[in-house]
């Protein structure tokens, strides 16, 4: 248990520092650091699959990806567009409703049982496979397809257009 | 697991860990003494008798070294590059399955770190972990050049996970599990992987060249185009840690290919000999085969690095996202409809 509070508190801790550091590729590493705490996370709920799935695809592919657009771009503090007092307003409020809704979800949560292991393998490929392909199986496709579709529209994106005159830009 | 476990353990990590560094040291000297063969040269032989003092020299060398850390470089990032790469490169080794198990008497001692269940995706995330590293490092320099080459790392090690990734997904619905203990025990004898998914291996070898950043994929390291690419404002040992992680790499990368494809720890004829020389020495032959493996594959990484020129960069990303991945998804579904029919027919 003693691991687990270690480990909250780290995620938080990165989490917060996520937003307050200046530099957007700080941000980036810090964001990188709290996944890495969900890996831990999730290793602790004995998901070892989750986990590492969690750890190739968010910390060595997304966030590679962050990371390098934003090294592409350089931002700095001189170049940060300012934004107009409208779209701050509206964070502004944005921000309370979301804080007024967890503090009700909050205050109205009864405090839950604590979790009790049932199945050691539980969180294994094997098992997770069987209930993803046989439970959960259309669920799995239609997001599967979502993700295809997701990817089509990248690359229908990406493409170059022909124009009239034959040039391509 | 009783103290006498956690001893071994702990011994099997430290002992693991000198040998790559050892093996990473002397691949430097391997590296220049191939060269020097492939081209007709001598190489190295000054310091100790054919030059096998030659990497202490440059170990010396690199440590006396003035340590430069450029005025409008980010120091922390700056530092902690080498030092994630190194590390990561260094992590790699614990699933690995080193050996059959020693059993003397009552005791049994298993020559692999750890058998975590999900072994091959453990290896596979630590590989993606690699590229931090390089683009944290080239980013801290504050240079144009150690930007690109990071920039080239990055993208180059993205596009050649996905077909690393295929390439390995073929390998898992044929032996049907994730630890690489068991995919190393299921190739007992000359039962090897290879011969079941050759095109698998090759596949995975290309991308493995990619992932290492050995030639003719070290376009992050361009000399040519980048001065030297990501460690180009590097100096001291923090250049030394960039080099020595890409042979960390490549011995763990080799080992990894052996273990996978190549039988790993087998060999023809394993159990007579076992059976003839006992039950220790017998494993740790196994070990010195697996080792044979790996020195190979390090020589043929050489040996392609002195034979074949670098890719053009436009090149290198036409090869990953059209060719290999294309080809990836091909032995899947060949795979996946040779199992069926085995299953259906010859079963």
């Amino acid at each position: 248990m003693s691991i687990f509070y270690f480990i909250a508190f780290l995620s938080i801790l990165f989490a917060v520092l996520v937003i307050t550091a200046k530099n957007p590729v700080h941000s980036v590493l810090y964001l990188i650091l709290t996944f890495f705490t969900i890996t831990i996370h999730y290793i602790l709920l004995n998901a070892q699959f989750l986990a590492i799935v969690n750890f190739i695809v968010y910390m060595g592919a997304i966030m590679v990806l962050f990371l390098f657009v934003l090294m592409l771009l350089n931002l700095n503090v001189e170049s940060e567009p300012v934004k107009s007092n409208i779209v701050k307003f509206a964070g502004v409020i944005g921000g309370c409703c979301l804080l007024a809704t967890l503090f009700g979800t909050l205050k109205l949560a009864a405090t839950s049982s604590p979790v009790v292991l049932q199945d050691q393998g539980l969180g294994l490929v094997k098992n997770l496979g069987k209930v993803l392909f046989k439970e959960f199986l259309l669920p799995f496709e239609i997001s599967s397809i979502l993700l295809l579709s997701a990817m089509v529209g990248a690359v229908l994106l990406a493409k170059r257009e022909r124009q009239p005159d034959g040039k391509v830009f | 697991m009783d103290l006498l476990q956690i001893g071994i353990k702990a011994g099997l990590v430290v002992i693991i860990f000198a040998i790559s560094l050892v093996v990473a040291m002397y691949s430097t000297y391997a590296e220049r003494k191939v060269a020097a063969f492939l081209q007709d040269r001598v190489g190295p032989n000054r310091a100790g008798p054919w030059g096998i003092l030659q990497p202490l020299a440059d170990g010396g060398k690199m440590f006396m070294k003035e340590e430069i850390i450029p005025a409008r470089a980010n120091a922390f990032l700056f530092i902690v590059g080498p030092a994630l790469a190194i590390m990561t490169a260094c992590i790699g080794s614990a699933v690995i399955p080193w050996g059959q198990e020693i059993k003397t008497g009552s005791l049994t001692i298993d020559l692999q770190v750890t058998d975590i269940n999900v072994g091959i995706l453990y290896i596979f995330g630590v590989v993606s972990l690699g590229v931090y590293g390089v683009m944290i490092g080239g980013w801290a320099s504050n240079n144009k050049y150690s930007l690109l080459g990071a920039i080239r790392a990055a993208s180059q090690n993205i596009s050649y996970e996905i077909s690393m990734g295929l390439s390995i997904i073929a390998l898992l619905m044929f032996t049907g599990t994730l630890s690489l203990k068991e995919i190393a025990e299921q190739q007992h004898g000359a039962n090897w992987n290879v011969l079941y998914q050759p095109f698998g291996f090759l596949l995975f070898m290309v991308c493995s060249f990619a992932e290492t950043n050995r030639s003719p994929f070290d376009l992050p390291e361009c000399e040519t185009e980048l001065v030297g690419g990501y460690h180009t404002e590097y100096s001291s040992m923090k250049l030394g840690f960039y080099l020595f992680a890409e042979y960390i790499n490549m011995f763990i990368s080799s080992a990894v290919m052996a273990t996978l494809y190549w039988g790993g720890y087998n060999y023809p004829g394993m159990d007579w000999v076992t059976a003839h020389v006992g039950p220790v020495i017998g494993p740790l032959i196994g070990t010195a085969v697996l080792f044979g493996k790996i020195f190979a594959f390090i020589f043929f990484f050489m040996w392609v690095r002195w034979t074949i020129p670098r890719f053009r960069y436009d090149q290198l990303m036409d090869l990953g996202w059209k060719s290999l991945i294309p080809l990836a998804i091909g032995n899947i579904v060949l795979t996946g409809v040779w199992i069926t029919v085995y299953d259906k027919f010859f079963k």
